[in-house]
C-alpha cells in the first residue's frame, strides 16, 4: 500500500511501488488528464506538477513521492468552474484534438506560478519539452499570454517585438 | 631575495612587451571560398562558438564568462566588427594572437584562451581559419571587462607563465606514423585543445605535461583520461571514437554529455576526415589501456536487498529506456555497463547526467535523456547511483554520494 | 390512417405518388451521404421531450467536425446547439459514411445533414399548421418549438410524438431564412470543455469493470519479428493473466497497465530479426523513383506546341517517409459477449474496419460493432485500425472482460503506414512572352491508402494462422487521386500533361497522411513556378496571377499577398527571405494561399519564422474559427514535415523508433506571428478545409529559403544541415 497525496488528496494505493504515476493517476485514481504519449520523458503529455514543478509523471514511480504534493490538471477547476488556465485555453479555442493539453496546461502552470511576467522567449522555452503534433502551437501560446494576464501578469516582448 | 623577483619580474615584464601591429585600413576582402570552407571546419574543431558565444547571443561575438581559479574571463568578439571585434586584424596579428597569445595592441591575452594549444597550429589551417573568421557577419558587442583576482589582473605577469608553459609552434612531423596520425595529432595538440579539459593544471593553472590526457576536471564534469589509464570497459578503436566525436554516440560506450556533448555536436559538422585522423591519433594514446587488451563483456551483477528500493527507483525512472527490452537497447544503444562514467573514480558525471539529462540541438535527431532533477531527490539519485555501480561494475561504492548531487546542484545554481 | 399519410396526401399526392416509385430514383440527387441513407431518421430523431438526436458516420478527429454538424443541424432547426446530441460512427446507430478522411465531412455529412434538417423542419412546420389549423408559412420555429400567429405553439417533441421520420429525404429542400443563425459563427467546440478539465475524452480514458490491459507483441517495425520469447516465464509475472497467441500474432494480458508494460519488455528482450528482403540501401525517395511503375494518366490538356527557342526548365524534387506521429499512440477496447464483439476504435472508418474485422474473426458483420470514439489526432491511417484488430484478438481469449490495448511509441513509429516518399520531376518551357508554353509533371510514389477493408489489410491479419493476404495496393483515380492528387495545377496550362507512376511495391508500409499527394505535388509545382517566375524575370505572385483565371483562386492569391504586404517585403536584407505558395486542394475543396518571411541564421543554419499569413477560401463557413484552427495547424504541421522530418532506415528496419530519432518542430521553432485570413463567399457549398494548408505551407516555405540565400533546395526535408550547406556555398 502506497500513499500519495494528489490534488490535497490523500489517497492510499495498491499498486507497485515501482509503478510510475502517471498510470496509478489514471487506473487507480480515474484521472484522466495525464496522458499516455511515450512513456520516455519525451512528449510531456504526462506532464503533472510535483511540488510546484512540472514534471514527466510516466518516469516517477510512486515510491519516489513521499510526502511531495502532485496537482493534476483537474485541481484547476471544473468546465462550470474553470481555472484561469483551462478558461483561457476554452477562451483561445486552443485545441485540435487536445491530446497534449493538459500537459501543456500543467507545464504553464508551473511557469505562471513562478513568473507570472515570463518574456515571450522565456514562454517560448519553458513549453519546449511538450511536444503537440496538430499545431496547434499558436494558440497554446495565446492561451497562456491570455491566462499570464488574467493572473495579473502578462508575457513581454510578444512576437512582435522579436522582429 | 626581494631583488631576485624583482628581477624575475623586471625580466618578465621586458618578455612581455610586444608591440601592436598596425591595423588594417579596411575590412578584410573577398576569400577563396575554399579556404573558407576549411577554416569553417577548423572552426568547429577547435568549437570557437563555444567559448566566443554568450547564452543567448550572437555566434563569435563573445561576452561568455569563463571563470578560472585566477577570476572570470570574458570570452571576447571575434566577429570582423572593426571596433568591438577583430575585423581591423591582419592575417600576422590574429597569428599571433593564436601562436602566442598576444592581441593587436600587443597586450597579452588570458591562457584562458587555449593558445598554448593554438599554437601547434599550422599557418595553412591559420590561414584557412582566419579566411572564416573574417568573413562571419561583423557583429557590435563589446566585451565586458575581466574580473581577475588580484594580482592576475596585472597582464604582463601572463608574461611569466607563457615562460613556464608556452612551447611555441607546431610540433614536427613523426616519420615513424603515417600522414593521418601527423594529421590527428596536430589537431589534438592544436585546435582542439583537447588538453584544455582532459589534461590536470597545476596551481598556476598550467598543464601538467608529464600527466598529458591524465583526465581532469570541468564545470563539475570529469573529463577522462585519454591514455593508458583510460577506465574505459570497452576498447576506444578508431570506428568508436569516430563515431562517437561525429555523432555524440558510441555504441560500444555511452553518449557525450556535459561539455563533451557540445564539443561533439561542433565535430559532427567538421569535415569527416579531420574527425577520423584525430580518432587515429586519439586511438593510439589509449592503445595501451586495459579495455584494449580485455575482452568486451557487459558486467552485471546479482545486487542485494540493501539496494531494494533504489532497484524499485530504476524500475519506475530509469528502466524504461536502460533495461535490456527497452526500445533504445533494440536499437542497439550501449548498456550502462559499458558506459565508462560508471566506472569513474568520482561518480559526478553519473550524477550529472541523471539530474539534467541530455537534449540535441533543436530539430537534430540524437541521445535524448529526461532530466530528473525535479522527479527525483538527492537521497534517491543518490541510491540509484549506488545501486547502478554496484549492479554494472566490479568497482568499489562511491563515498558520499548524497553530499555529491548536492554540490552539483548547488554549483548549477538549483 | 396515420397523421403522416393524411397530411401527405392532402398536401401533395404526387409525392406519395413519387414516393412509391422506385426508392433509387429518390435518392438520386440527394447531397453528400443522403444518397446512400435517404431516409430521414437515419440522421434525425426527435425525442418526446424534444431532445434531437443527430447520426453522422463520421468522426471527431479533433478537427472539430462534431460542432460544426451540430451547428448545421441547430441553424436549419431552430434550435440551441444544447438541444441537439451528436452521435458519431457507431456501425449500429449511425449511417455509412465510409471514411472520414479526404477532408469530406462537411461535403458528405455536412450537407446531409443540413439537408436532412430542412427535411424535418418542413414536416415540422407543416405538421404545426396542420394541427394548429393555420399555414405552413405563418409558423415560426424558434427554440424548439413551432409557434402559430394566434400565439399557440408546439414543441418539438409534442410534434414529432406523432411524426414519423421514417420517410426518405426530399433533394434541394430550401434552406432556413431569416432568424439568428449558428451557421457562419464561431460557436465554442462541445469537445474542448471536458479537455481542458481532465473529463474522459478519448478511447484512452475508457474504463470498464473488469477491464484487462494488453499489449501486442511485434518486432521494432514493419518486416521485422521478435524472436523467440519464453512466454512461459512471462506468464508467471505478477499481474500477468495470459499471453494470447494466433499464428504469429501475439498479446499479453494483465490486470494492471504496469504489469503488461513489464511483461512487454520481458517478451522484447529476446531481440529481434528481419525475415524477408532488406530494406533498399539507398534512400526511400531513390529507390521509389528505381522501381517498376504503372504510368496512369493525371491530367492532359492539348495546345500549340511550345516555340523551339523556348526557354527550357527542368527541376526535381523530392520528399522522404513521413510519419503520421500521433502524439497518443493508438488504442482500443474490444469487449466479446453474445457470440459477437463491439470495439471502440478511433479508427477513421468503422464501417470498413468492421467489414475487415468481421473477415478477421470469423463472424457475421452484424455481430461485429465498432463504435468511434475519439483518439489524439491521427492525421490519416495511422495504428488505429490494426490496434482495433489487435484488441479484438486480445479479447477474444477472455470473453466477457473488456481489454484495453493500447500501442508503445515505438510501436506506433515503427509499424503506422507511412506518407509515401515521393519525386516530382517537372519541366516546362517558357516563350518569350515569359509565360509557360507548355508543362510536363511525372509524379512517382507507392500507394497513398492500404486503409483495410478486408483482413488482409490488418497487420494482425498477416499474423493469424491462416493469415490473409494482403491486397495489392490500388491507385486512387482522380479526381481525388493519391500520389497525384493536385499533380494537376490550377492555372491555366495548355500543352500541360501530368503522368502518375504508380509503383505498386512496397518496400515499406505507407498508406494516407494528411493530404496524400498533395503536399509533394503542390510543393513541387509551387516551387517551380518560382523557378520559372525567376527565368522569366517577374515577381512570383504576379508570374501565378499571369496564369491563373479561376476568380476565386486569384481572390485567396491576392489577399494573401496584400495581408502579407508582398509588394513591400523585405528584399535582399542578409538571410532574409520571403516566399509564396497556393493551392486548391484536389483542385476541389478548399483554396488556401501561404506567404512567409523567413531568416536564416548564416552561421548555424536555424531559421526563425517572424511572419506568416494565409487566406482561405472554403466556401460557406460553417465555423470560421474551425477553419482558422485547421489551417494554422496545417501550416505548422506542414513546416515540420518540411523543415525537419525524414523517416530514417537502415537495411533491417525503420531507425525512427522514438521523438529521440524522428524530431519534430518544438515550440522554440514555430513561427512569431502566424495569421488566417478566410474569405466567405455567400451561400457557395462548403469545402473541406482540414488538408488545404499543407502544400502551400512547404512551397512558401522553399520560396522563402531561396530568396534568403539564392540557393535552390528542392529535397525535402529542408534542415539546418541543408541550410548551412546552402548557406556555405552562398
Amino acid at each position: 500500500m502506497i500513499t500519495l497525496t494528489v490534488n490535497g488528496t490523500t489517497h492510499q494505493v495498491q499498486a507497485e511501488p515501482d509503478t510510475p504515476l502517471l498510470y496509478v493517476l489514471r487506473n487507480d485514481l480515474a484521472l484522466n488528464g495525464a496522458k499516455f504519449g511515450c512513456g520516455l520523458g519525451q512528449c510531456g503529455a504526462c506532464t503533472v506538477m510535483v511540488d510546484d514543478k512540472p514534471v514527466f509523471s510516466c518516469l516517477l514511480p510512486i515510491a519516489a513521492l513521499s510526502d511531495r504534493k502532485v496537482r493534476t490538471i483537474e485541481s484547476l477547476g471544473t468546465p462550470d468552474k474553470p481555472g484561469a488556465l483551462p478558461a483561457a485555453f476554452e477562451a483561445e479555442q486552443a485545441a485540435q484534438c487536445g491530446y497534449c493539453i493538459a500537459g501543456m496546461i500543467m507545464r504553464a502552470q508551473a511557469l505562471l506560478e513562478r513568473n507570472n511576467r515570463p518574456t515571450e522567449a522565456e514562454l517560448r522555452a519553458h513549453l519546449a519539452p511538450n511536444l503537440c503534433r496538430c499545431g496547434t502551437h499558436m494558440r497554446i501560446l495565446r492561451a497562456v499570454r491570455r491566462a499570464a494576464a488574467a493572473m495579473g501578469g502578462g508575457v513581454r516582448d510578444a512576437a512582435e517585438a522579436r522582429l | 631575495m626581494a631583488v631576485g623577483l624583482l628581477a624575475v619580474a623586471a625580466a618578465g615584464v621586458a618578455v612581455g612587451l610586444h608591440p601592436p601591429i598596425a591595423p588594417l585600413s579596411a575590412l578584410p576582402r573577398a576569400f577563396d571560398p575554399g579556404l573558407v570552407a576549411q577554416g569553417e571546419s577548423l572552426a568547429h574543431i577547435g568549437n570557437c562558438v563555444g567559448c566566443h558565444t554568450a547564452d543567448g547571443g550572437r555566434p563569435f561575438a563573445g561576452g561568455r564568462a569563463l571563470s578560472t581559479p585566477f577570476g572570470t574571463v570574458f570570452a571576447t568578439n571575434i566577429t570582423p566588427h572593426p571596433e568591438t571585434g577583430i575585423g581591423l586584424w591582419s592575417r600576422e596579428a590574429f597569428g599571433r594572437a593564436m601562436r602566442e597569445g598576444v592581441d593587436r595592441n600587443g597586450d597579452h591575452l588570458y591562457p584562458a584562451f587555449p593558445y598554448d594549444h593554438f599554437t601547434r597550429a599550422s599557418d595553412g589551417d591559420l590561414d584557412a581559419l582566419y579566411a572564416f573568421i573574417m568573413t562571419r557577419s561583423p557583429m557590435q558587442a563589446a566585451t565586458p571587462a575581466n574580473q581577475m583576482e588580484e594580482p592576475f589582473g596585472f597582464r604582463p605577469l601572463i608574461a611569466l607563465w607563457n615562460l613556464l608553459y608556452l612551447e611555441k609552434g607546431p610540433l614536427p612531423e613523426d616519420q615513424s606514423k603515417p600522414a593521418e596520425w601527423n594529421r590527428g595529432r596536430e589537431l589534438v595538440e592544436g585546435l582542439a585543445h583537447c588538453g584544455s579539459c582532459h589534461t590536470p593544471r597545476n596551481a598556476l593553472g598550467g598543464q601538467q605535461r608529464d600527466r598529458a590526457f591524465d583526465g581532469a576536471w570541468i564545470e563539475g564534469w570529469y573529463a577522462p583520461p585519454l591514455n593508458a589509464k583510460s577506465r574505459a570497459v570497452q576498447p576506444w578503436t578508431v570506428d568508436e571514437l569516430f563515431a562517437y566525436l561525429r555523432s555524440g554516440l558510441s555504441k560500444t560506450h555511452a553518449a557525450a554529455a556535459g561539455p563533451m556533448g557540445r564539443v561533439t555536436r561542433a565535430l559532427a559538422q567538421a569535415r569527416e576526415d579531420e574527425v577520423r585522423a584525430m580518432s587515429v591519433y586519439l586511438a593510439s594514446l589509449m592503445a595501451d589501456a586495459p579495455a584494449a587488451r580485455a575482452a568486451p563483456h557487459a558486467k552485471e551483477n546479482a545486487v542485494d536487498s540493501t539496494h531494494a528500493e533504489a532497484a524499485a527507483l530504476f524500475a519506475g525512472a530509469c528502466a524504461v529506456c536502460h533495461e535490456s527490452g527497452a526500445p533504445m537497447m533494440l536499437e542497439g544503444r550501449p548498456p550502462l555497463a559499458w558506459g565508462t562514467p560508471l566506472h569513474e573514480s568520482a561518480s559526478h558525471n553519473t550524477i550529472q547526467v541523471v539530474l539534467h539529462g541530455l537534449r540535441p540541438p533543436a530539430g537534430r535527431s540524437g541521445p535524448t535523456m529526461p532530466a530528473f532533477a525535479d522527479t527525483l531527490s538527492d537521497r534517491q539519485i543518490a541510491d540509484i547511483v549506488a545501486y547502478l555501480r554496484a549492479r554494472y561494475t566490479d568497482k568499489p561504492p562511491w563515498p558520499d554520494l548524497a553530499q555529491s548531487v548536492a554540490q552539483i546542484r548547488r554549483e548549477r545554481g538549483e | 390512417m396515420s397523421a403522416l399519410s393524411r397530411r401527405r396526401l392532402l398536401a401533395s399526392g404526387a409525392l406519395v405518388v413519387a414516393f412509391s416509385l422506385s426508392r433509387r430514383a429518390m435518392s438520386q440527387g440527394l447531397p453528400g451521404s443522403l444518397g446512400k441513407s435517404p431516409l430521414l431518421e437515419s440522421w434525425i430523431r426527435i425525442d418526446a421531450d424534444g431532445r434531437i438526436t443527430v447520426f453522422t458516420g463520421k468522426a471527431e478527429l479533433g478537427q472539430g467536425i462534431k460542432t460544426a454538424l451540430i451547428q448545421i443541424a441547430a441553424d436549419e432547426l431552430a434550435v440551441p446547439p444544447d438541444h441537439i446530441s451528436l452521435v458519431t460512427a457507431d456501425t449500429a446507430r449511425t449511417p455509412d459514411e465510409g471514411v472520414t478522411a479526404g477532408s469530406r465531412s462537411l461535403s458528405d455529412s455536412g450537407r446531409a445533414i443540413l439537408n436532412a434538417a430542412a427535411n424535418v423542419r418542413i414536416l415540422l412546420t407543416e405538421s404545426a399548421a396542420w394541427r394548429m389549423l393555420t399555414e405552413p408559412d405563418k409558423i415560426e420555429l424558434r427554440d424548439g418549438a413551432a409557434h402559430a400567429p394566434n400565439g399557440e405553439n408546439l414543441t418539438y417533441g409534442e410534434l414529432a410524438a406523432v411524426l414519423s421520420l421514417h420517410v426518405e429525404a426530399k433533394p434541394d429542400m430550401p434552406r432556413r431564412t431569416g432568424g439568428s443563425r449558428l451557421i457562419g459563427i464561431d460557436l465554442p467546440r462541445v469537445d474542448i470543455p471536458a479537455k481542458v478539465t481532465g473529463g474522459a475524452a478519448y478511447v484512452q480514458d475508457m474504463r470498464r469493470p473488469g477491464l484487462l490491459h494488453a499489449r501486442v507483441v511485434r518486432g521494432p517495425s514493419d518486416g521485422t519479428r521478435l524472436k523467440a520469447a519464453d512466454f512461459h516465464t512471462v506468464t508467471q509475472m505478477p499481474g500477468v493473466v495470459r499471453v494470447v497467441r494466433d499464428g504469429s500474432f501475439t498479446a499479453v494480458l494483465a490486470e494492471t497497465e504496469w504489469a503488461v508494460i513489464k511483461a512487454l519488455r520481458r517478451l522484447q528482450a529476446a531481440g529481434w530479426e528481419r525475415p524477408g528482403a532488406p530494406l533498399p540501401a539507398e534512400d526511400m525517395a531513390e529507390a521509389i523513383r528505381r522501381l517498376p511503375a504503372r504510368d496512369v494518366a493525371i491530367f492532359d490538356t492539348p495546345g500549340p506546341p511550345a516555340p523551339s527557342d523556348g526557354k527550357v526548365l527542368k527541376a526535381r524534387y523530392s520528399r522522404p517517409c513521413l510519419l503520421h506521429g500521433s502524439i497518443g499512440p493508438s488504442c482500443a477496447v474490444a469487449l466479446w459477449e453474445n457470440e459477437g464483439v463491439t470495439v471502440w476504435t478511433h479508427s477513421q472508418g468503422v464501417y470498413p474496419l468492421r467489414k475487415a474485422l468481421a473477415e478477421l474473426l470469423r463472424l457475421p458483420a452484424d455481430r461485429v460493432r465498432c463504435i468511434h470514439v475519439e483518439g489524439a489526432g491521427c492525421y490519416g491511417h495511422n495504428g488505429a485500425d490494426d490496434v482495433a484488430a489487435d484488441a479484438a484478438l486480445a479479447a477474444r481469449a477472455v470473453p466477457g472482460r473488456p481489454v484495453r490495448l493500447q500501442w508503445t511509441r515505438e510501436q506506433e513509429h515503427g509499424w503506422e503506414p507511412m506518407g509515401s516518399a515521393m519525386v516530382v520531376e517537372l519541366q516546362a518551357t517558357l516563350g518569350a512572352d515569359g509565360r509557360i508554353a507548355e508543362w510536363r509533371h511525372d509524379v512517382w510514389s507507392n500507394t497513398h491508402s492500404t486503409r483495410p477493408v478486408s483482413a488482409g489489410g490488418l497487420l494482425a491479419g498477416r499474423e493469424v494462422d491462416p493469415p490473409f493476404a494482403q491486397p495489392a495496393p490500388r491507385p486512387i483515380p482522380m479526381p481525388e487521386g493519391g500520389g497525384q492528387r493536385n499533380g494537376s495545377p490550377l492555372y491555366a496550362l495548355a500543352n500541360a500533361k501530368g503522368v502518375y507512376h504508380f509503383v505498386e511495391q512496397m518496400p515499406v508500409r505507407v498508406s494516407a497522411l494528411r493530404s496524400l499527394g498533395a503536399h509533394m505535388n503542390v510543393f513541387a509545382i509551387e516551387c517551380f513556378m518560382d523557378e520559372l517566375a525567376k527565368a522569366a524575370g517577374v515577381d512570383p505572385v504576379a508570374f501565378r496571377l499571369a496564369h491563373m483565371t479561376d476568380i476565386r483562386a486569384r481572390d485567396v492569391i491576392e489577399t494573401a499577398a496584400n495581408r502579407f504586404s508582398w509588394a513591400t517585403r523585405p528584399r535582399s536584407a542578409a538571410g532574409r527571405g520571403c516566399g509564396f505558395g497556393f493551392a486548391r486542394y484536389k483542385n476541389l475543396a478548399a483554396y488556401c494561399a501561404v506567404a512567409m518571411e523567413i531568416a536564416i541564421d548564416r552561421d548555424s543554419g536555424e531559421v526563425r519564422l517572424p511572419r506568416v499569413v494565409a487566406a482561405v477560401d472554403s466556401g460557406e463557413a460553417v465555423s470560421p474559427d474551425g477553419i482558422r484552427n485547421q489551417i494554422e495547424g496545417a501550416i505548422v504541421q506542414s513546416l515540420s514535415w518540411t523543415m525537419h522530418e525524414a523517416v530514417t532506415f537502415d537495411t533491417l528496419h525503420r531507425a525512427s523508433f522514438d521523438w529521440s530519432a524522428y524530431p519534430i518542430l518544438r515550440f522554440d521553432g514555430v513561427p512569431d506571428r502566424l495569421e488566417v485570413h478566410i474569405l466567405d463567399p455567400a451561400r457557395e457549398p462548403f469545402l473541406g478545409t482540414g488538408e488545404a494548408g499543407q502544400g502551400p505551407a512547404a512551397a512558401a516555405f522553399a520560396n522563402a529559403v531561396t530568396d534568403a540565400l539564392g540557393v535552390r533546395i528542392r529535397d525535402m526535408p529542408l534542415s539546418p544541415e541543408k541550410l548551412r550547406g546552402a548557406v556555405r556555398k552562398t
